[in-house]
């Protein structure tokens, strides 16, 4: 048995002390030898699906091409340094996150923060990042807001979009293929109650409608919906040549799934988050052709398609085709800005961020206040990959495929 | 229309009843609040899914694999972990939260397993997504399959559990526990192989929702919610009350999203349950509390 006497105690506070004086200090220079990357992301619990295809796996691959090409240059320092990782589960909770994000910048004294997956986890730690001077480069977060957050939070980025290029992209392509006479003027819209579904149809609805569209069913189902019977039973009735659903991933999949079976093929069939993942061809089979959602990737770009194969052979799976380029993309930026900077200079960083432009997997991109106004906003299914339709900043990059093919039966 | 509601009613209540089945064993016989229930189904639905994906094993055939494991699993569970609650409390209800409180970190652990092994990505496949044409309404083959099994094992096991001195056993068990013994039977052995067959019926119900459903590795807890939902409406212990609760609340669900709304489904249930739990406290087919 071990006895602690005074002294061994008061000894040990001395050294705990001097511990907690030092780590305070600013790291030095010399005594570099990596830079330290924090993150907190959903591994457990309702986020970490979504967070498993988007956000994980590009995190992962960025620090592994950044380390394999010898680190990040840091002119003022005269070194390259290597990216070393700092990573917490929030279980899918905000507070464990903002938690987690503070413990990042106080304790592991990281150098830079990687936001956690999602609109309501980015918003939610957006004070945090703001408090801490860290850049916060929000690339799966869908919001509306956009404009005014980066007002009230200077080192915030909002990379995605709101909900309202969404859904105003997609009524302008159906208004075109009204006009072309390819489509009647009956749309049904189901949506998810929950964040996305809520936003998305709320800027849908009344741009449908001011498009001159009649909405003969426009309803929402609660979270975790399994069965789309009863909708797609009624759906089917009404004669619509558009079905339009703001949806979550399993949704998404049931809704493909029971409009096969209940042989409801609309010539437009518009589906939500989920659209885009790799998984979706596999679990709509060859019915995947032509099937629309929301997002969506330039084919035709090299750099994507290099991305691509780097993504699958590290992760052992295609990165999904709306906001894994994105958030990929965004590391680039980051790491871009910082080798302009050449120090660890989170300020002068940000500044940069908003202010330069960056190459990227998504091509050229510069921020418009702190946001990225060049997004793809609506995609189809076309010989295997998810395509960008439109896009807010220049052409489709294919022209849609409507009526979309006849479902066939598995 | 209403009968096509009717018929797609009765076949997701199949689902929640198939689901549902295993959990009222193991509370009302074995008397374990198994909070881990949804965890099994998953796993057994990953189980399906690496049968069917990376051995082209049918789901069907599958099942004989699965369900086998899911017995074992279950046995194994009730004898390491919850035998020694079990033997340790006097009354229900500390084994009631003794069982909560083990199981609950139980679930951890499978899915925890379960994230290490598959990640935590949505998992899906199609198996039998065929539509099936019953009197002008068209269901599909897999959801019926889930009615079919649902009728099939709860006519089966109440079958068994009314008609046959084995059946008379466990009811014993799950009537009056404390004086069970006193008649020659071994309550231990009993509770387990009951707790064993609500994990086999868990892992039916597995196999047979993986056709249809997306799962991922944390969603257990969903399954968990909807089977404790039903057992407590239909009476804890009662097979025959889990199928009669999980009907009614699939044809709740189905009727109100196709003449109301299908915004106010989750309220249509709780309500349902609400009522239930306020008149008959005891669930549908319940005896009334000793």
């Amino acid at each position: 048995m071990t006895t602690i006497s005074r002294r061994t105690v008061l000894q040990g506070m001395g050294v705990s002390a001097l511990a907690t004086a030092l780590s305070g200090l600013p790291v030095l220079a010399q005594d570099r030898t990596a830079i330290r990357i924090g993150y907190a992301v959903p591994k457990t619990g309702a986020n970490a699906a979504g967070a498993g295809i988007s956000t994980i796996p590009n995190y992962l691959l960025w620090v592994d091409d950044v380390n394999k090409a010898g680190g990040l240059e840091l002119s003022k320092l005269g070194v390259p340094l290597p990216l070393e990782v700092v990573e917490y589960d929030d279980r899918s909770s905000s507070e464990e996150l903002v938690r987690a994000v503070e413990r990042l910048a106080t304790q592991d004294n990281a150098d830079f923060i990687l936001p956690s997956w999602g609109t309501g986890p980015n918003l939610a730690s957006g004070p945090t990042f703001d408090r801490f001077g860290y850049p916060q480069l929000g690339a799966t977060a869908v919001t509306d807001m956009a404009p005014d957050l980066v007002k009230r939070w200077k080192h915030s980025f909002w990379l995605l979009g709101g909900g309202h290029d969404y859904a105003n992209a997609l009524v302008q392509l159906l208004v075109k293929q009204r006009e072309a006479g390819t489509i009647n003027n009956k749309v049904a819209i189901a949506s998810v109650a929950d964040g996305f579904g809520i936003d998305l149809s709320k800027a849908a609805t009344p741009s449908f409608t001011e498009a001159g569209f009649e909405l003969v069913y426009d309803k929402t189902y609660p979270l975790g919906t399994s069965d789309f019977a009863p909708i797609i039973n009624e759906v089917s009735g009404l004669g619509v040549d558009t079905f339009v659903a703001f949806s979550y991933p399993p949704d998404t999949f049931a809704l493909t799934q029971q409009s096969v079976v209940a042989n409801f093929s609309p010539k437009v069939f518009y589906l939500g988050v989920g659209t885009a993942f790799p998984i979706y061809p596999g679990i709509a089979g060859p019915n995947h052709d032509g099937v629309m959602g929301v997002g969506g990737i330039d084919p035709d770009s090299e750099k994507l398609a290099a991305y691509f194969e780097r993504h699958t052979a590290l992760n052992g799976q295609a990165p999904d085709s709306w906001a894994s380029a994105i958030t990929y993309a965004s590391l680039e930026m980051l790491q871009q800005a910082i080798e302009r900077v050449g120090d660890i200079d989170r300020e002068a960083i940000t500044a940069e961020l908003s202010s330069g432009e960056f190459d990227t997997v998504i091509g050229k991109v510069k921020l418009v206040d702190n946001q990225l106004r060049s997004l793809w906003t609506v995609g189809q299914w076309q010989g295997g990959k998810f395509v960008g339709l439109a896009h807010t900043e220049r052409d489709g990059s294919r022209d849609p495929v409507v009526p979309k093919p006849v479902w066939v039966a598995a | 229309m209403l009968f096509s509601a009717i018929l797609t009613g009765l076949v997701l209540g199949g689902t929640y009843a198939l689901v549902a089945m295993g959990l009222t064993l193991q509370y009302g016989v074995a008397r374990i609040m198994n909070l881990a229930y949804g965890d099994i189904i998953i796993a057994a639905s990953f189980g399906a899914y690496v049968l069917f994906t990376a051995l082209g094993i049918n789901p069907l055939l599958g099942m004989l694999i699965v369900i086998p494991a899911g017995f074992a699993l279950s046995w194994l569970i009730y004898a390491v972990m919850l035998q020694p609650l079990a033997r340790r409390s006097r009354d229900r209800g500390r084994l009631e939260g003794d069982s909560i409180l083990a199981t609950f970190g139980l679930l951890f652990v499978i899915q925890g397993v379960a994230l290490v092994l598959f990640g935590s990505g949505f998992m899906s496949y199609s198996f039998l997504a065929v539509p099936v044409d019953i009197l002008g309404t068209t269901v599909a083959a897999n959801r019926l399959l889930a009615f079919v099994l649902a009728v099939v094992f709860g006519l089966g096991l109440w079958l068994v559990l009314t008609r046959t001195r084995f059946g008379t056993v466990i009811r014993a068990v799950a009537a009056n526990p404390a004086s069970a013994p006193l008649v020659g039977i071994n309550v231990d052995s009993v509770a387990r192989f009951a707790f064993a067959i609500g994990g086999a019926l868990a892992a039916a119900g597995g196999v047979v929702v993986s056709m249809y459903l997306t799962f991922s590795a944390t969603m257990g807890v969903i399954f968990t919610m909807k089977a404790l939902i039903v057992v407590i409406m239909g009476g804890v212990g009662n097979l025959m009350g889990a199928l009669a609760a999980g009907l009614i609340l699939g044809l709740v669900e189905t009727l109100v999203a196709s003449f109301i709304d299908p915004g106010l489904t989750l309220a249509a249930t709780y309500l349902i349950f609400l009522t239930v739990l306020v008149v008959r406290p005891q669930g549908l087919f319940g005896r009334a509390a000793r």
